[in-house]
């Protein structure tokens, strides 16, 4: 059996590790500021760490801590971070392939399939390439993730409010970049437009984590698959 | 918040992560149940840039933000490199806050 980490660090592109340094940078401020949110809204220091190794899931974490804060129940709490996390198991489903086969790889691919390493990966061609994303990503999403928690833990008020160095435009521009190559197929393209719309409109009306559901109805505008194997070689021209 | 409902959290979105992953292994999908997985995870995608680009919750999120993604976009679409992007978006939202723009 060949070792399995000689042939994955030669199948990590350059490239693709500096994005991911880029992206883990920007994790690590919004890490920071769950940190530092989490422990003024009295979570124990101990209780926030856990929850960003155990959890490690920004969006949910957030809700979770701001709906306890707010005075809602705990049950609810634990209600709407589930419902915002349902759609990762889609996502494990779109990139069970990458990941890896085997125990091993699943149980630890599990906790790193988010959707940043999902979309990181897929915006890398099949095979070696796009598994080496995967896991470069994902470990290095992480660790800045709960590196970034403790700090903000640590520095408490003297965190600065992430919003104000934009943070939370760089990561829907990220995923769409990340998305746009898998976008010029013409179905794709399709169920994307009827996917956004059906979210934009879902979201004033349902609790978070069902608008981006309400974005999967899209596949009804998937339409015939695009036809098979036509050489791009051959069609010179009809690019863009 | 308790240990308690942490664990049951953790459990539970860990629990969605790994379905997620041996169900791919054990259905063997047909062809063409995998291009709705796949394409399926597009819309995921693109409905959470979408949310997140425009809402707070269920406010919309001010002009800030949207025109920092706009202007990623834009950089994305003329293939500037994944850094470029990211940084534009992030400068641009964090420049039109400094100015006084929600």
């Amino acid at each position: 059996m060949r070792s399995p980490f000689r042939s994955f660090f030669r199948a990590v592109d350059r490239g693709d590790l500096r994005d991911a340094l880029a992206l883990a940078a920007a994790i690590a401020v919004v890490g920071a500021s769950f940190g530092a949110l989490a422990a003024a809204g009295g979570v124990p220091p101990l209780l926030i760490v856990a929850m960003s190794v155990l959890v490690f899931a920004g969006g949910a974490q957030f809700l979770v801590v701001a709906v306890v804060a707010a005075g809602g129940s705990v049950v609810a709490a634990i209600a709407a971070g589930f419902l915002l996390n349902l759609r990762l198991l889609p996502f494990g489903l779109a990139v069970g392939d990458t990941v890896g086969g085997g125990w091993r790889s699943w149980l630890v691919g599990a906790q790193l399939v988010t959707d940043e390493t999902v979309a990181f990966s897929r915006a890398r061609p099949a095979g070696p390439r796009a598994r080496a994303a995967f896991w470069v990503c994902g470990v290095l999403l992480y660790t800045a993730w709960n590196l970034g928690t403790i700090a903000g833990m640590l520095a408490g008020a003297a965190v600065p409010d992430p919003d104000a160095f934009g943070v939370d435009a760089a990561f829907p521009a990220g995923l769409l970049a990340l998305l746009l190559p898998g976008l010029r197929r013409r179905d794709a393209r399709r169920v994307a437009s009827a996917a956004a719309g059906l979210a934009l409109l879902a979201t004033p009306v349902l609790p978070a984590g069902l608008p981006v559901f309400a974005g999967l109805l899209g596949l009804f505008a998937a339409g015939p698959p695009p036809a098979p194997e036509t050489p791009p070689a051959t069609s010179p021209g009809t690019e863009a | 918040m308790s240990w308690t409902a942490l664990l049951v959290l953790a459990a539970g979105t860990y629990a969605l992560r790994l379905a997620g992953l041996v169900l791919r292994e054990r259905l063997h999908l047909p062809a063409r149940v995998e291009r709705y997985v796949d394409l399926g995870a597009t819309a995921l995608l693109v409905a959470m840039v979408t949310v997140s680009t425009l809402f707070d919750g269920e406010a919309f999120a001010g002009w800030a933000r949207p025109a920092g993604v706009a202007v990623g976009a834009l950089a994305a679409w003329r293939r500037a490199p994944f850094i470029l992007v990211v940084v534009l978006a992030a400068a641009t939202t964090a420049g039109l806050r400094a100015v006084g723009v929600a």
